[in-house]
């Protein structure tokens, strides 16, 4: 083969449906756009967290309080799984960590919702899970190696998070008027933002094309958002909810849903750092990333002290 | 002065049954041996994906150059008699 360090060559090897890897020949600009997806990808889930952590103390039971513990922890686990997915890339954690908390890295702009009562835990886990989910699964397929294993690995585990959430609403709209209205009040409050998590239409995405072609993403965001909608709209008429959408209808030739038209000001002004908590998620997250300091301290004086040891020992 | 560090990188293998190979499944950040191999239990092997795990700084790691594929592994198809369908067998000959 030749010039296997050229475009041409590494767009024929994605044509021909090979994974890229570490050390493969890839284009700067592949390699940028993955490091801004993914880290992106990696701070959304550790940004997660929060919204969810708040309500393990509250949670309504130990059963719930379980559940919740193990789903938080499992975001966690996501999030290491992507950071350590980019960082074959040639970026460090510290970096990437960097970039977070000073706001040049983003992350999905749905964690920028406040959760304001039990009911939003379960609206999270059903739609907000369940939004990515359908961007995760499309991704399984994605060109980068480490990037579509990584994915695999969060399939697996995810499911389980969009029914815990949605097994909450189904409980609550089969409760007291009370429990069925708060259910209702979450799904009016989610529902907008969870389908702009799949991010502009198609024809406003200035990254869209590119990924495509690289086969970074493997379905566009409009696409996307489409398997989504059509999924989730009867699972909430299911269970008696209503979708906030008075314009909602089935279009009984192609079997897919139509929606309003999505509010792109608010999802402007949420992605550009006007939302209801991004100060207080960042803040959140410098803190308990400053507190924790003695700890690594501690580690390294560990790891110090037994490495003197072991050499005496020689 | 800060110890803002992210610790080293060490690479998890975990084997899913016990006579099955190690399989390669991601990467920890730990700053020594007993930490890594606990980080690797919690991030990696939460629902019984493993019985055994192995961690291993990832800088000892050597790996290959993409570069030199073609070099390291040609298929060698003109050594055609690596291939046990090569050899000739008398007619009638079995379990062979």
């Amino acid at each position: 083969m030749h010039n296997e360090h050229s475009d041409t060559h590494f767009q024929l090897r994605i044509d021909n449906g090979e994974h890229i890897e570490a050390k493969d020949y890839m284009p700067e600009n592949y390699r940028k756009h993955l490091i801004r997806q993914m880290s992106q990808h990696a701070h959304s889930e550790v940004i997660g967290m929060q919204p969810e952590g708040n309500w393990i103390t509250r949670a309504p039971s130990l059963r719930a309080k379980q559940i919740l513990l193990a789903k938080i922890q499992d975001e966690g686990g996501h999030g290491l799984y992507l950071y350590s997915a980019v960082e074959t890339l040639g970026v460090s954690r510290s970096e990437l960590i960097e970039q977070l908390q000073s706001g040049k890295a983003k992350y999905s702009s749905i964690f920028n919702y406040p959760a304001l009562n039990w009911a939003d835990i379960g609206a999270i886990g059903w739609l907000v899970d369940g939004a990515a989910i359908v961007n995760q699964v499309s991704l399984q397929r994605t060109s980068y190696g480490p990037y579509s294993r990584g994915m695999v690995r969060i399939c697996k585990e995810e499911s389980f998070h969009q029914r815990q959430g949605y097994e909450i609403m189904a409980k609550m709209m089969a409760g007291t008027k009370d429990q069925q209205a708060m259910a209702q009040d979450a799904m009016n409050r989610w529902w907008w933002p969870s389908l702009m998590m799949f991010g502009p239409h198609d024809t406003n995405s200035p990254h869209s094309s590119d990924a495509v072609k690289w086969k970074i993403k493997r379905e566009t965001n409009d696409e996307l958002r489409q398997k989504f909608i059509d999924k989730t709209i009867p699972q909430a008429e299911l269970i008696g909810l209503v979708v906030p959408d008075k314009n909602i209808k089935l279009d009984d030739n192609t079997g897919h849903y139509t929606i309003s038209e999505i509010n792109w000001d608010e999802f402007n002004r949420v992605i550009s750092g006007h939302g209801p908590c991004n100060k207080q998620r960042i803040d959140h997250h410098i803190k308990y990333h400053n507190e924790g300091e003695w700890v690594r301290e501690a580690a390294i004086a560990f790891k110090k002290k037994h490495t003197k040891k072991e050499l005496e020992t020689v | 002065m800060s110890t803002d560090t992210q610790f080293d990188l060490w690479e998890v293998f975990i084997q899913s049954k016990s006579g099955l190979p190690y399989m390669h499944a991601g990467s920890v950040h730990a700053s020594d041996n007993k930490m890594a191999l606990q980080n690797a239990r919690d991030i990696y092997t939460r629902r019984g994906e493993g019985t055994s795990i192995w961690v291993m700084p990832s800088k000892y790691i050597v790996a290959s150059n993409p570069d030199d594929n073609d070099m390291l592994f040609d298929p060698a198809n003109d050594k055609a008699y690596r291939h046990p369908t090569f050899y000739t067998m008398p007619e009638g000959a079995k379990n062979i």
